[in-house]
């Protein structure tokens, strides 16, 4: 067993782990997180995309022990209390889920894609970024236009918050 | 109400618990006790099992139980059925062999399921299960469907000589060969409809939990229709009878087709939950979904069309084989035959068309339906037809379909449907309008002084679907009916819960159910609830596949909300002292009319419950309503869809320049809901058409198991989609909805195969039109060109 302490959401966590568990097994099973969901065994459909350190991980390649003091966000942490983050609200203003299974994935990814490309990161950058998450509903226009939508809108809370 | 009711775009009210990672899949549930399910599966495709050694497995750490096919045979646990008799043209029934849920002296093909290991956690079973020892003696796998009949070849089940299950056909054959006799001209193609994995993001899962006390079985499992289920699981399975046997499918993350079946190891899970004495949990692995979900399409046509000097389309004749797999999954009997030669019509005025259909065993995994099951075989097969005759025959690919275009209805063609309303012309118009098909002439030269390749390709597609009424379906050989339940229940303070015998995994029906309550009962949708996916919950229910929810699921909820109305008149009638037949109900409101008396809905069902103001031999208290729908006919969506790629010579990589979709669907209840369902279908289509392909190699391994070998769709190799609609209503329902859901899976392949031939100068080229193959065609068809 290792010990492992590390904050998710904006929470101290502490745990005694098994060597080999996943970060994305050690969120599920551990700690209920199930938001983050699996959908292959082959890192390729970023259905359990996480934010580490604020950079989007896919948490089935991630050694939940390698994760020792890091600072962990899953699609649960994203709202501010009871107000969404504005691509929350973007993917449900643009119809961008239906069964919403790969959505945490796609939420988490699309809010990375706008933090390292910009509030005005374009449709082919968008499409180009999203190769690693697969949905297999909404044939991923409306999941483009909710990430456009969603980079502006972060643009605006980021002005409104300074 | 009309800003919520029918024809409203409204944000979907599901969404908040998946955007927020609230929602619950199978596997986010966990029971008290709750141990670990892991299958030994098959390694090898074709196997006559001499022995099976559980004893090292029996004994690894944390292991309670180790269970093969005998021990379900000792408890009289029966095989999966197939629900649907198809006869051969002899007469004779089908011939299917035995499909247990655990493997009984043969195996079948690469990941049958052999062996089940419940342990006290998923790494101890996973552990033990590698510790089953089986000695195989392996047979010559069948792997290619076109030889699978030819005589020498390994019978995978005695009781279908020849691995033949049927050989059916429809239509006249005389009145067909004689229109081919007489044809100015006929149009022959080879096809082969790849065959697919559905892939849905959530892989299956279940749970099996038994209590003792109750004697009562729960079953969680990832299904668009637990009703069947449940129903199968006890009448036929033998778990339990339905009373003791709880079905539950709660958040479901996608199925389109593949969650309909009853599988192994639900069956292995529920049973294992009593003889383990604790609940039985199992999550597929992606791979393991690969290997065991039901599979799709999977054709090898001829196909042939008779036209006359003129144009017109004489008849049409096809001879499919399709592979059915190893074993029949629940419905895989009618998806190559009634789910697919009916609709070999087309949009088109055909005179005479056969069509028959070999169903055929094979040592590879059980295909069944798959998002548009049939339809997108037979569409494939009516528009590259139609698209290879015009351009051997000279003519305009879309004039051509429109001088053959079916032009007033109802039409009844010569393959069973009887098609009750469309505007085909009007679909192609607007296509042809919003696609700028004037203007690619000028594009194609645009892009040959660019070195590339410009094509564009047409589908006008139909399809049946709303399935079905249940005499028609029971008279074709389905075992059971196709109807559709509601129940509406009306609280004392106004508030609505609606069971639905539809189960939603992804199409929002939470929204448009409610949609469609607000508009028949005038009440906002934050006051109705739809509660699904439980048979405990909801009485009985046939379940979500073939487009059907809205046709079939909503017009039973239009009904019940009709017996609410009736019976919340009466009651309106005793409160404000009218006659019965002067109560009018508008807007959310009760009105006497020709008088200033009015109630709300609320005050109505209040006082429905509190029965202080009318008789109780006259009126019961009380306001809730069911009804069981059977729809009159199927319903015939229809469109065009219109594909434009521009291909590099050079490496054979294709570019989905735009993509038109102009389709009729009738009356729409949530246009962005629905157009999502298209966006949807199209990638589908253009991941068969493009990119997924299963292959299994000779000796029946497969080798596209796994994201990293089969290409599923991603975000850069679709384009953004420019979809409209036109509206013919359908007269076959209350509601005048037609199925949205499979239509862009159905349209999109032929489309998009026939844009690419378009580009490679009518160079044949077969599913998936990969980069290597379209390479391949582009230069074979330079060098044509050279030639000339």
């Amino acid at each position: 067993m290792t010990k492992l302490s590390l904050t998710i959401n904006g929470r101290r966590v502490s745990a005694d782990i098994d060597s080999r568990t996943l970060l994305v097994d050690f969120l599920r099973n551990n700690q209920r997180l199930t938001g983050t969901h699996v959908g292959c065994d082959t890192s390729q459909c970023g259905a359990c995309t996480v934010h580490l350190d604020g950079r989007s991980v896919k948490s089935c390649a991630v050694l939940a022990a390698s994760c020792e003091g890091a600072d962990v966000m899953t699609i649960e942490g994203l709202a501010d209390g009871t107000t969404l983050h504005p691509m929350q609200a973007a993917f449900r203003e643009h119809h961008a889920l239906q069964c919403g299974f790969c959505t945490p994935g796609m939420i988490m990814a699309g809010v990375d894609i706008v933090n390292r490309n910009g509030s005005q990161v374009d449709e082919a950058t968008i499409r180009k970024e999203l190769e690693g998450n697969i949905c297999r509903c909404t044939g991923y226009h409306n999941i483009v236009r909710a990430i456009e939508s969603g980079a502006a809108a972060m643009a605006g809370t980021k002005i409104a918050a300074e | 109400m009309t800003d919520q009711g029918i024809g409203a775009s409204v944000k979907r009210v599901e969404d908040l618990r998946f955007i927020t990672g609230k929602g619950q899949y199978v596997d986010d549930i966990n029971r008290h006790g709750q141990t670990y399910a892991v299958f030994a599966r098959s390694p090898v495709a074709h196997a006559t099992i001499k022995n099976i050694d559980v004893s090292e497995a029996l004994a690894s750490p944390g292991v309670l139980g180790v269970y093969t096919g005998a021990d379900l045979a000792a408890d009289k646990i029966g095989g999966l059925i197939c629900g649907w008799m198809i006869h051969s043209k002899d007469g004779s029934p089908m011939k299917a062999g035995a499909h247990p849920a655990l493997a009984q002296g043969k195996v079948r093909y690469v990941g049958d399921h052999v062996a089940v290991v419940i342990a006290e956690t998923l790494d101890q079973a996973k552990d033990a299960a590698g510790l089953i020892q089986v000695d195989y003696g392996e047979l010559p796998a069948v792997v290619d469907v076109g030889s699978a009949q030819a005589a020498g070849k390994a019978q995978i089940h005695d009781e279908a000589p020849n691995n033949t299950v049927y050989q059916w056909h429809l239509g006249d054959k005389d009145a067909t060969d004689a229109a081919f006799a007489k044809a100015a001209h006929v149009t022959k193609l080879d096809i082969v409809n790849n065959r697919l994995v559905p892939n849905a993001m959530e892989p299956r899962a279940a749970i099996g939990d038994f209590d003792p006390g109750q004697d009562q079985f729960t079953l969680y499992t990832t299904s668009q229709n637990p009703h069947v289920a449940r129903l199968v699981l006890s009448a036929f399975i033998g778990i339990a009878p339905e009373h003791k046997l709880r079905v539950i499918a709660p958040d479901v993350g996608g199925g389109f087709g593949s969650k309909i079946f009853i599988y192994a190891e639900e069956t292995v899970c529920i049973w294992a939950s009593k003889k383990v004495g604790r609940p039985v949990k199992w999550v597929a692995e992606r791979t393991e979904a690969f290997l065991a979900d039901a599979h799709g399409r999977d054709h090898v046509t001829t196909a042939e069309l008779a036209l006359d000097a003129s144009g017109k389309i004489l008849a049409l004749r096809a001879n499919t084989k399709a592979n059915l797999g190893a074993y029949l999954s629940t419905f895989a009997s009618s998806v190559p035959t009634y789910l697919y030669a009916p609709l070999l019509s087309g949009q088109y005025d055909i005179p005479a068309i056969y069509c028959e259909v070999d169903g055929v065993y094979t040592t590879t995994t059980p295909v069944d339906a798959y998002r548009g099951a049939g339809r997108p075989e037979a569409t494939f097969v009516v528009e590259r037809l139609l698209e290879v005759a015009a351009r051997q025959t000279g003519r305009d690919p879309a004039e051509f379909r429109r001088q053959n275009f079916i032009k007033s209805f109802p039409h009844q063609t010569p393959v069973i449907m009887a098609y009750d309303a469309g505007d085909y012309a009007a679909s192609l118009d607007k296509a042809l309008e919003m696609a700028d098909y004037k203007g690619l002439a000028a594009r194609k030269a645009e892009s040959a002084r660019k070195g590339k390749l410009r094509g564009l390709g047409f589908s006008a597609y139909i399809e049946a679907c709303g399935i079905a009424p249940s005499r028609a379906v029971g008279s074709l050989g389905a075992g059971v009916g196709l109807w559709e339940s509601a129940e509406i229940r009306v609280n004392p303070v106004g508030t609505i819960e609606v069971l639905t015998g539809s189960h939603s995994h992804g199409q929002g029906h939470e929204t448009t159910f409610a949609q469609v309550i607000s508009s028949k009962l005038g009440v906002p949708i934050e006051q109705v609830s739809i509660v699904h996916g439980d048979t405990d919950k909801v009485q009985m229910g046939m379940g979500t596949y073939g487009s059907r929810s809205g046709a079939v699921g909503a017009s039973a909820i239009v009904k019940a909300a009709e017996k609410i109305v009736a019976k919340g008149k009466r009651v309106a009638a005793a409160c404000m002292e009218v006659p019965e037949d002067s109560v009018d109900f508008e807007n959310g409101e009760f009105l006497g009319r020709g008088t200033n008396k009015k109630m709300t809905f609320g005050e109505v069902a209040l006082q429905a419950y509190v029965a202080h103001k009318f008789d109780p031999e006259l009126i019961e208290p009380g306001l809730k309503e069911g009804s069981f729908y059977d729809p009159k006919n199927f319903t015939f969506p229809s469109g065009v869809h219109i594909a434009e790629v521009e291909i590099d010579p050079e490496t054979g990589h294709t570019r989905i320049d735009r993509w038109t979709a102009v389709d009729d669907f009738g009356i729409l209840i949530n246009p962005m809901i629905v157009e999502g369902q298209v966006h949807g279908g199209i990638a589908q289509g253009v991941g068969q058409a493009m990119l997924e392909h299963t292959v299994y190699d000779e000796n029946g391994q497969l080798i596209t198991g796994s994201f990293m070998d089969y290409a599923m769709p991603r975000a850069d190799d679709v384009p953004s989609y420019n979809v409209s609609m036109t509206t013919t209503p359908c007269p076959s329902n209350p509601l005048g909805v037609k199925g949205c859901g499979e239509a862009g899976a159905i349209a999109a392949p032929p489309a998009l195969i026939n844009a690419i031939t378009d580009a490679l100068g009518h160079e044949e080229i077969a599913m998936p039109a990969t980069p290597q193959a379209v390479w391949r065609a582009a230069q074979k068809s330079v060098r044509k060109q050279a030639a000339e």
